[in-house]
């Protein structure tokens, strides 16, 4: 399978990572997304049956931290780092949409 | 009109009550300064890496054993990606199709409502909109505080096993009542350390196919929780009924006003790209880690009731209020301990003690009086010493100063009168001063003579100062007016 991604795929990725793209970036984006996908492709050809799915390369499990305060940072500090803060606390423009 | 029936799955949020977030060591408060607990890694700056909280861990395998989940061997953590400012790094950390427990249940007066999964994430950020009266189309802009960004929560979805309000109602107190008794959060509806949102759908009774459903949010307690689902079947018989189609969407519930509205949400912005996050390995619970939880839990509230009841004699009702209010059902339990008979202790925990403890904000464990004087007051009553008014009023007393009921009685010479000569004597004084009221009763029909009767008996009481012993009045009573 090598389906060439349409269009609509590239603009609705794009979308989601709130990226505008021209034309011929779409263009150009969808031939080099089709590659990556045709990379992936290619491991799917190969016979999978009762392999998980890899979620984590390392074979590491239950990396835990004890339930205890750490120093946290200056309020100050924290905020003259933003583009913008008001009443201690960070600034941001007009929200469009309800919280997801 | 065809009959409907509701379908009902709950989506409950619950806030750990840990002491730190969950993946780093900032304080997990509420009510601090914004902004205040705060680190790289809650802010999601570059190179900072999470570490998951192992009490977190501790606490979703107690949910595990308290709620019959399966628990797998393994469970991960995935991004959640969203354009939002409640998150600094535009993703929430959060359990997907591997969660920490799945397929539990909870038994609800006898039904059992399956749990699909309980998973562990983080919380978000608060936003405040700021002009606009603080709605979010209108405001001018908003301000971000991250002291919650990060907050450990878990998740419990249930199936749609619930058919209605009440119901829906029940499972929520619950499942507050276990997490609370499990100690894994404190469960404030109010506060929004628990939160719940309700998916509904109507179907015609008899049906089994799922009709489409929508989402109510913002109940923040679990009065308003039944009117949003009763205003939200409402709505959609109503619909149905005349013709129109049931839209797929999420309603926001306004308490005040007793209505839903719909939130307006972001064509396609519920494509959250999951894939796992990279930084946090799984989560493989041991059978250590999964032993000590199981050791953990402690009798559960449904247990609770049922030895309160089978055990003690004590009603239902009373002990589901008990059960209800912890602290007030181990004090109880400590009465009972030292021999007080469990109908009593129950009678005065969940009325006089109970009322006390709403009025004055304390809880249980610091009253005056100690559960071994709630046993001895109870004794006072059933040897006769107090009438149950008199005993009122010494527990008053006792709730309110460090005095034992005996010594309440001592000072006060509150014994009861229970000499029938003395009490004789006093019942034909008042019969004499009352002659119109006999005269009356005498000759009246049932209800004056209930009412002569109860206004005699009332000027016995009061010419010993409430200290006669009640059933000894009545028997004396009965004898003369016959």
């Amino acid at each position: 399978m090598s389906a060439r991604l349409s269009r609509t795929d590239v603009e609705h990725v794009a979308n989601l990572a709130r990226l505008a793209l021209s034309g011929d970036e779409v263009e150009r984006f969808g031939e080099q997304l089709t590659v990556i996908l045709e990379h992936a492709q290619d491991v799917a050809a190969l016979d999978l049956e009762g392999i998980p799915p890899t979620a984590h390369p390392l074979p590491l499990v239950n990396v835990l931290r004890p339930d205890e305060v750490r120093p946290t940072l200056d309020r100050e500090e924290v905020l003259a780092q933003a583009p913008a803060a008001e009443d201690g606390r960070f600034r941001v423009p007009r929200i469009l949409g309800e919280a997801p | 009109m065809a009959e409907y029936e509701a379908v009902i799955g709950l989506e409950v949020h619950v806030e750990l009550a840990t002491t730190t977030k969950l993946f780093c060591g900032c304080p997990n408060e509420f009510g601090s300064e914004p902004n205040t607990n705060v680190c790289p890694i809650c802010l999601g700056l570059p190179g900072s890496l999470p570490v998951l909280n192992r009490r977190v861990v501790e606490y979703a395998l107690r949910l595990g054993e308290a709620m019959h989940f399966d628990v797998p061997s393994e469970s991960i953590f995935h991004r959640k990606n969203y354009f939002y400012p409640d998150m600094p790094k535009d993703y929430q950390v959060s359990q997907y199709d591997h969660p920490i427990c799945v397929e539990g249940w909870m038994e609800i007066d006898g039904t059992r409502i399956r749990i699909e999964r309980a998973h562990m994430e983080e919380d978000t950020g608060k936003t405040q909109h700021i002009g606009g009266g603080g709605r979010i189309h209108d405001a001018s802009h908003s301000l971000v505080d991250y002291n919650r960004a990060g907050v450990p929560l878990m998740e419990i979805v249930s199936h749609p096993d619930i058919r209605s309000a009440e119901q829906a109602r029940a499972y929520v107190s619950e499942l507050r009542g276990v997490l609370q008794a499990i100690g894994v959060s404190d469960v404030k509806m109010e506060e929004g350390s628990m939160r719940v949102d309700a998916n509904v759908s109507i179907r015609p009774v008899g049906t089994g196919e799922l009709g489409t459903k929508v989402e109510v949010k913002n109940m923040n307690s679990l009065r308003s929780l039944g009117r949003a689902i009763d205003y939200e079947i409402a709505r959609q018989i109503a619909a149905v009924e005349s013709g129109d189609r049931i839209v797929q969407e999420t309603r926001g519930w306004d308490e005040a006003a007793g209505v839903s509205q719909g939130m307006r949400s972001k064509e396609g912005s519920n494509d959250y790209r999951y894939f796992p996050e990279p930084d946090l390995v799984p989560v493989a619970p041991s059978d250590e880690m999964r032993a000590e939880a199981r050791a953990a839990v402690p009798e559960l509230p449904a247990a609770h009731r049922t030895r309160l009841v089978a055990e003690w004699g004590v009603a239902d009702q009373d002990a589901r209020v008990l059960v209800d209010n912890p602290a007030l059902a181990a004090y109880a339990d400590q009465a009972m301990a030292v021999g007080a008979p469990g109908k009593d202790v129950a009678n005065w925990c969940t009325g006089e003690i109970l009322g006390f403890l709403n009025e004055s904000g304390l809880s249980p464990e610091v009253l005056p009086l100690a559960p071994d004087g709630l046993a001895e007051l109870i004794g006072l009553v059933a040897d006769g010493t107090l009438s149950r008014s008199l005993a009122k009023d010494v527990l008053d007393e006792c709730l309110r100063e460090p005095k034992r009921p005996k010594q309440v009685v001592a000072e006060r010479g509150l014994a009861q009168v229970s000499d029938e000569a003395e009490l004789a004597a006093i019942v034909d004084e008042v019969l004499v001063a009352n002659g119109d009221a006999v005269e009356e009763y005498r000759v009246g029909d049932e209800k004056v003579r209930g009412k002569k009767r109860g206004f005699i008996f009332g000027q016995v009481m009061r010419a010993t100062d409430r200290k006669a012993n009640a059933a000894m009045v009545n028997q004396l009573l009965d004898e003369r007016l016959s």
